[in-house]
């Protein structure tokens, strides 16, 4: 049988492991923030609506050819990480053409509902699926008000690298995280450049001397539903 | 008198039969079951020593996929795709096999061992056709990395 005593000393020794572990994850707080200068990293995307012409999809292939996705034949369930959308004024009547991908929101809807933690936030802002952990239920493909994450329902083969993907997963546009993870751009904007449209610009909108974060500051940009306050990280110039 | 003649006679067969002819249990699975013999990888070693390696290589791999998703640890030592590269095993046709096939890499110990891997659900199971997973270094790397040199000493 227990004596008070002992139950005081045992219920001691733990709340001093407690306190130990708390110490640590404030010291590891501290040296992440040490690393980027106080400033954490969140990259992002600008997306000038004036330069993306109607009827240009180079960013569709683009990274379509990157991450090995496409037409397998079933139009209705076919994944796609990024599309052209059409936005037309209801009263002016003047049309734009924009791609809509995953918002690298800062607020991510789709990591709040998964039951798993698969959908997650990096720590430079890019929300991605893992799919090790993910288990294809598609809450977050419900709870994603940009419609940019896509289910795969047929098994696949000779899959690209760097970008996993498999039957019974969800998945969304990665911000070419790859790339990114090596210093390159994303397909999109790569194949956007290389196209002479130069309506994309990828960068840190957390550094005040960013290209992104400066144009950014000088020009209106717009983000889709930001009413919903998810605070997306990709904006739209001209929009 | 007959029943000691009995007993010498059991012992006698007893001893016969020792030590006992039949194959034992070892023996016996290595009739039945083929022990696998995995193709050997490229190169002159794998990452880490060939023991190391079969008894660590799925802790190895699941740290690195953690790694990899959430902090963007892009090294190459204990990648998937650096195992596929080096490891694959060519079939009839001269190219590389995927795990459907008995005669990959993988497949070779994870069938004896009854170990269903599931990697290759998301995962390439052989390297990308037409050239490695892994990007090779051609002339043009070098080109572009020597004229940056040269940028750097002006």
């Amino acid at each position: 049988m227990t004596t008070r005593r002992q139950f005081l000393r045992n219920t001691g020794a733990f709340t001093a492991t407690l306190t130990g572990g708390a110490t640590l994850i404030a010291f590891a707080e501290t040296q992440a923030k040490s690393d980027t200068g106080g400033r954490k990293t969140r990259w992002g995307l600008l997306i000038d609506v004036a330069r993306c012409p109607d009827g240009c999809s180079t960013c569709v292939s683009a990274c379509s050819e990157e991450n090995g996705w496409g037409d397998t034949g079933n139009r209705l369930t076919d994944a796609q990480w990024i599309r052209k959308v059409m936005v037309t004024d209801p009263q002016s009547k003047l049309s734009r053409s924009l791609p809509v991908m995953c918002q690298h929101c800062a607020e991510p809807p789709c990591v709040d509902v998964c039951p798993t933690g698969a959908s997650f936030k990096r720590a430079d802002g890019i929300v991605l699926v893992d799919k090790h952990i993910c288990i294809g239920c598609r809450y977050c493909m419900m709870a994603c008000p940009y419609k940019a994450r896509s289910f795969i329902h047929e098994p696949l083969q000779d899959q690209k690298s760097h970008a996993p993907r498999g039957k019974g997963t969800v998945e969304s546009c990665t911000l070419c995280v790859h790339r990114v993870d090596l210093g390159r751009l994303p397909a999109c904007v790569e194949a956007c450049a290389a196209a002479g449209h130069d309506a994309m610009l990828f960068g840190d909108i957390n550094d005040p001397e960013s290209e992104i974060s400066k144009r950014i500051a000088q020009h209106p940009v717009r983000k889709i539903r930001a009413d919903l306050g998810t605070d997306p990280g990709v904006s739209y110039e001209n929009l | 008198m007959a029943k000691r003649i009995f007993i010498l006679l059991v012992l006698a067969v007893a001893v016969s039969l020792w030590p006992p002819s039949e194959p034992q249990a070892g023996d016996l699975l290595l009739a039945k079951v083929t022990v696998p013999k995995p193709a050997k990888g490229k190169g002159e070693r794998c990452v880490d020593d060939t023991d190391f390696m079969r008894r660590n290589h799925m802790n190895l791999l699941d740290h690195q996929r953690d790694e990899t998703v959430h902090s963007g640890d892009r090294t190459k030592r204990y990648s998937l795709k650096r195992c596929i590269d080096c490891h694959a095993v060519n079939g009839e046709d001269g190219a590389p096999v995927t795990a459907d096939n008995p005669k990959h890499f993988c497949r070779t110990c994870h069938d004896y061992a009854a170990v269903r891997v599931d990697c290759f659900q998301c995962h390439a199971s052989r390297p990308a056709p037409g050239g490695t997973a892994e990007r090779s270094v051609g002339k043009s790397d070098v080109a572009a990395l020597q004229s940056y040199l040269r940028e750097l000493q002006q």
